[in-house]
C-alpha cells in the first residue's frame, strides 16, 4: 500500500510538513534578499507547526490509542505568537541593515566574520 | 575602724599619690600652664598630701601604741608587732607567691614621714632652683660639634615627673611586705636616679655619671638576687613576716635559728647577698664610686638621692633584714662600713667641689650607719639614718643655693658669701654643726650629736666586749668623726668666711628667693631637733624606732659558727650608767669633733696655718686623697679596660668571622637565586609560552569558520540536520528511546 493510495492520515500531514520545512531551509540558504530569508524562516516555522497540529489532532489518531490532548494545538499557538514577535524583530533588523548597507543583500554584510 | 586597717589604707594613699601625679604629668605635663609650670604644683601637692597622710597614720599608730618605757631596768621599749598583709596577688607559681603587700611597723611609719617631709621641702625648693628650665636653656657645658653651646627646650615638667616617680618608688620600697616587692621598687629607685642624674644628658659627664650609677648598682643588685634566691631556697617565702618568724621562731625565744631546709651557710649567703645590694645602693666600699659622680644632676636631685631616698634605701634594708644576719655577716657589714667611713672622709678633706665634699661626706656618714648596724647598734644606725636625712638634705640644698648664686661649684672661687647670703650661711652653719655632732656632752645637742653618740657608744661597747681587734672600729669611727668636723667647717669657711677670692663671682652672688630659703629654714629646724624627745611625754624618734626593733635582737648576737668569739653586744649595755661607756664615748666624740673644728678654723678661718704647707708636708697622702685613693683608676685598670679589650675582641670576631659568614651566605643565596632565575626563565617560562602559542594558533585557525556569511551558516545548519538524520537512521533502535 502506497502513501498515495491509502486514506489521508497522519503520514500525509507529516510529509507536507517536511516538504514545507525543506522548502524553507532551501529558501534561507539560497535567497540573497533579506526578506526572502525571512520568508524561508516563516516556512520552516510553519512546517514544524503543521507537525505539532497533526500529532495533536484527535481525528488523525489511530483508534484505541491515548492522545496527547490539546498540547499540540497549544504549542502551535505559541509558535505562531513567537513567529509574529520574531518577524517584528527581524524586519527591524532588516530595516537597520538596509540603513547601514544601502542594500538588502545578506552577502554584503560580513562584519561578523571571525 | 581599727588601726590595723586604717594605717595601711592611709599609707597606701600616701604611696600612690606621687604615682598619680607622675601619670598626670606624663600625660598632660607640657599642657599644664606655660611650659608646664603647674606640674610643679601638682607634684608638690601630691607629696605634701602624702606627708599629711603619713603623719595622720603616725598619729593613729600613737593612739594605740604610745611608746612607754619597758618595765624592766628602764632601758628600751616594748617591741610592737608589725601590721602586715597583702593587697593583691600578682602571680602564683607553686609555692612561689608574688604579692603586693605591706609590712608596717614604727620604722615604716617613721620612714614615710621622713621621706615625704624631706621630699616636700626639696620639691618646694626646686620651684626656685629649676626656674630657668621654664624657658629655653642654653647649656654651655654641652657644646655642639660646631663649638656653639647647646640650646634646648626647658624640661621643667619632666623634672617634677621624675621626682614624683622617685618618691613613689621610695615609698613603695618602704611599705613593701616582701623581698620581691622590695626588689621591684629597689630597681625603680635605681632607674629614677639614672634619669635624674642624667637630667642634663647632653653633657657627656652627666650621661656618663648616670650610666655609672646604674651599672654600679647592677653589680650590687646581682648580689641581692643571689640573696633573694638563698632566702627562697631555704625558706620558701618572700614575705618579711614569714621569713622573720621562721628564722627567729617564738619557740626559741626569738633567737637566731637555722630552720629546716636552710643551712647556716645559706643563711650567711642570704645575708651577704642582701647586704651586697645595700652596698651598691648605699654607695659603700667598694661600690661607692658612683655617688660622687652623681653630683652631675641638679642639686635638688642630689639632696633627694643623698638624704631621703636612694642611699637611705640601702641602710633601711639592712635595718629591715637585721634579724637574719649572722655574726659573720654583721662583722662584714661593720668592716665595710668602717672602711667606707674612713676612706670617704679622707677624700672629702681634699675635694674642692662643694657638692663633691658633701657627696663624700654622705658616703662617710652611710659608712657610720653601716658600722653601727654591723656592730649590733640597730637603733644607732637607724637614728643616724633619720638625722642624716635631715641635715644632709639641708646641706645639699644650701650648697644648691650657693651654686645658684655663684654659678660655680668650685670652693676656691667662692669666699665671703655670708654677707651676701645670710640665710644660706646660717642654715648651712647649722647643718655643719649638726653633722659634726655639736652639743654639750651628757646633756643635749643637735640631731647629729645624739645619733653619732649612739654609734660611738656602740663602737666602744663592742671594743670592750671584744678586746683586741674590736677597738679598730671604735678608733676608725672616732677619726672619721674628727675628719667630718674638719671637712664640714673647711667647706663653710671656704664658702662663706674670709674675703671673696673671685670678685666676679662675688659681685653676682645674691640671696636665693623665698621658695629656696624657706625649705632651708624648715630643714634647719629639723636638723636641730630631729633627735630630741618631747619634754613631758618623752615622745621622739628614738622611742618610736625602739618599737620597731626586730624582736630578739635587743640582747645582742654572739657565737657565730665561723667566728665563735665575736660578740655583738646588746645596745642597752652601752647606756648602762654603771659601765660609763656612753659618757666616755660622748666625751671622746666631742673632743675629736672640737679638734676637727679647731684645725679647720686654724687653716681656713684664721689662716694661722697654710693649707699649702700641709699639702707639701703630706704630699703622698694628699695625692692619695686627691685622687680618691685611685679607685676610679683601679677600676679602669681592673675592670673597664679588660671589658673594653674583650669587647674589642668580640667586635673583631663579629666583624671578621660572623660578618664574613653572613656576607658569604648572602652571596651563596644570591648565586642560588640566579640559578633559580635561569631555570625559571628557560624551562618554566618556555613551557608556558609554548602552551599559549598553541592556544593562540588554534584560535587563529578556528576563526576561519566564522565567515559571517549567513547563507553559509544556513547551509551548515542544513547539512548538520541531514547528518543527524543520517546518523539516526543508521543507528536508531527502539532501545535508545527507552521503549
Amino acid at each position: 500500500m502506497s502513501i498515495f493510495t491509502e486514506p489521508v492520515g497522519l503520514s500525509h500531514f507529516l510529509v507536507v510538513g517536511a516538504v514545507l520545512f525543506v522548502c524553507g531551509v532551501i529558501c534561507m540558504a539560497t535567497k540573497r534578499n533579506v526578506l526572502g530569508v525571512l520568508m524561508g524562516i516563516e516556512l520552516v516555522l510553519n512546517g514544524a507547526n503543521l507537525n505539532f497540529v497533526a500529532f495533536g489532532s484527535s481525528v488523525l489518531r489511530p483508534p484505541g490509542t491515548e492522545g496527547i490532548g490539546m498540547d499540540g494545538q497549544m504549542i502551535a499557538l505559541f509558535v505562531i505568537v513567537l513567529a509574529a514577535a520574531e518577524a517584528a524583530v527581524a524586519l527591524a533588523i532588516a530595516l537597520s541593515y538596509y540603513h547601514a548597507h544601502a542594500t538588502v543583500d545578506v552577502d554584503r554584510g560580513d562584519e561578523l566574520r571571525g | 575602724m581599727d588601726i590595723n586597717s586604717i594605717i595601711p589604707l592611709l599609707l597606701a594613699l600616701a604611696w600612690l599619690l606621687p604615682l598619680g601625679s607622675f601619670a598626670l604629668i606624663v600625660l598632660f605635663g607640657p599642657r599644664m600652664g606655660r611650659a608646664g609650670r603647674y606640674s610643679a604644683y601638682l607634684a608638690t601637692g601630691a607629696i605634701v598630701a602624702a606627708c599629711v597622710l603619713s603623719f595622720a597614720a603616725l598619729g593613729f599608730w600613737l593612739t594605740e601604741h604610745f611608746p612607754h618605757a619597758a618595765a624592766h631596768g628602764g632601758h628600751g621599749y616594748e617591741t610592737v608587732q608589725p601590721i602586715s598583709g597583702e593587697w593583691y596577688t600578682l602571680a602564683e607559681f607553686g609555692r612561689l607567691r608574688l604579692t603586693i603587700g605591706y609590712y608596717i611597723d614604727a620604722l615604716t611609719l617613721a620612714m614615710f614621714c621622713m621621706v615625704t617631709l624631706v621630699g616636700s621641702c626639696i620639691h618646694v625648693y626646686s620651684f626656685g632652683y629649676m626656674r630657668e628650665e621654664l624657658s629655653d636653656v642654653t647649656d654651655p657645658l654641652a657644646p655642639l660639634a660646631n663649638g656653639q653651646p647647646l640650646r634646648r627646650r626647658g624640661r621643667y615638667c619632666r623634672f617634677f615627673q621624675y621626682f614624683s616617680l622617685f618618691c613613689f618608688s621610695m615609698l613603695g620600697l618602704v611599705i613593701a611586705g616582701n623581698v620581691a616587692m622590695v626588689f621591684v621598687f629597689w630597681e625603680l629607685v635605681g632607674i629614677c636616679s639614672y634619669l635624674l642624674i642624667g637630667f642634663y644628658h647632653e653633657r657627656r659627664s652627666a650621661s656618663n655619671a648616670g650610666n655609672k650609677a646604674f651599672i654600679v648598682n647592677r653589680v650590687g643588685d646581682f648580689g641581692m638576687i643571689i640573696g633573694m634566691m638563698a632566702i627562697w631556697t631555704g625558706l620558701g617565702t618572700f614575705s618579711f613576716a614569714e621569713i622573720f618568724s621562721q628564722v627567729r621562731p617564738i619557740a626559741a625565744g626569738y633567737q637566731l635559728q637555722t630552720p629546716e631546709g636552710l643551712s647556716y651557710w645559706l643563711l650567711v649567703v642570704a645575708g651577704l647577698g642582701i647586704f651586697c645590694g645595700c652596698v651598691g645602693k648605699s654607695a659603700q666600699f667598694p661600690l661607692h664610686v658612683w655617688l660622687p659622680d652623681a653630683m652631675e644632676g641638679p642639686t635638688p636631685v642630689s639632696a633627694l638621692i643623698h638624704a631621703a631616698t636612694m642611699v637611705a634605701a640601702g641602710v633601711y634594708l639592712v635595718g629591715r633584714f637585721f634579724p637574719i644576719f649572722t655574726p659573720e655577716v654583721l662583722l662584714v657589714i661593720a668592716s665595710v662600713g668602717c672602711i667606707t667611713l674612713f676612706m670617704a672622709a679622707t677624700i672629702a678633706i681634699t675635694a674642692t667641689d662643694i657638692k663633691r665634699v658633701l657627696a663624700y661626706s654622705t658616703v662617710s656618714q652611710l659608712g657610720f650607719m653601716m658600722l653601727a648596724l654591723g656592730l649590733g647598734g640597730w637603733l644607732a644606725g637607724m637614728l643616724h639614718l633619720f638625722t642624716h636625712a635631715c641635715f644632709k638634705s639641708l646641706l645639699f640644698l644650701c650648697s644648691g643655693s650657693v651654686i645658684h648664686a655663684c654659678g660655680t661649684n668650685e670652693m676656691p672661687e667662692m669666699g665671703g658669701l655670708r654677707r651676701k647670703m645670710p640665710i644660706t650661711a646660717i642654715t648651712m652653719l647649722i647643718g655643719c654643726l649638726a653633722i659634726a655632732g655639736a652639743g654639750i656632752p651628757t646633756l643635749i645637742g643637735l640631731s647629729g650629736f645624739h645619733s653619732k653618740d649612739y654609734i660611738m657608744a656602740q663602737g666602744l661597747s663592742f671594743s670592750t666586749a671584744n678586746p683586741g681587734f674590736g677597738s679598730i672600729f671604735f678608733y676608725a669611727a672616732l677619726i672619721g668623726a674628727g675628719m667630718t668636723s674638719f671637712y664640714m667647717f673647711r667647706l663653710w669657711y671656704m664658702t662663706f668666711a674670709g674675703r671673696p677670692r673671685d670678685e666676679h663671682v662675688h659681685s653676682h652672688a645674691h640671696e636665693s628667693p623665698l621658695s629656696m630659703t624657706g625649705p632651708l629654714m624648715v630643714l634647719a629646724v629639723l636638723a636641730v631637733v630631729a633627735a630630741w624627745n618631747l619634754p613631758i611625754c618623752k615622745l621622739g624618734l628614738e622611742p618610736l624606732l625602739e618599737q620597731a626593733r626586730p624582736v630578739g635582737t635587743a640582747e645582742g648576737v654572739a657565737g657565730g659558727m665561723l667566728l665563735p668569739n665575736v660578740t655583738m653586744p646588746a645596745e642597752h649595755l652601752a647606756h648602762d650608767p654603771a659601765a660609763g661607756i656612753a659618757v666616755k664615748a660622748e666625751w671622746s666624740a666631742f673632743a675629736v669633733a672640737l679638734l676637727g673644728f679647731l684645725l679647720a678654723t686654724a687653716f681656713y678661718g684664721l689662716r694661722k696655718l697654710d693649707p699649702a704647707d700641709a699639702r707639701r708636708t703630706f704630699s703622698p697622702l694628699y695625692k692619695l686623697f686627691l685622687h680618691k685613693w685611685w679607685f676610679d683608676e683601679l677600676y679602669a685598670l681592673l675592670l673597664i679596660r679588660p671589658v673594653l679589650w674583650i669587647s674589642a675582641l668580640v667586635e673583631a670576631i663579629d666583624k671578621r668571622v660572623i660578618d664574613w659568614l653572613a656576607d658569604n651566605s648572602a652571596r651563596a643565596v644570591a648565586a642560588i637565586a640566579r640559578l633559580d632565575d635561569w631555570i625559571d626563565r628557560i624551562f618554566v617560562d618556555n613551557t608556558v609560552n609554548l602552551l599559549a602559542q598553541w592556544t593562540y594558533s588554534t584560535g587563529l585557525w578556528l576563526r576561519r569558520i566564522q565567515t559571517g556569511n549567513i547563507r553559509q551558516y544556513v547551509m551548515w545548519l542544513g547539512a548538520g540536520l541531514v547528518g543527524l538524520f543520517v546518523l539516526m537512521s543508521l543507528y536508531w533502535n527502539y532501545a535508545m528511546a527507552g521503549g
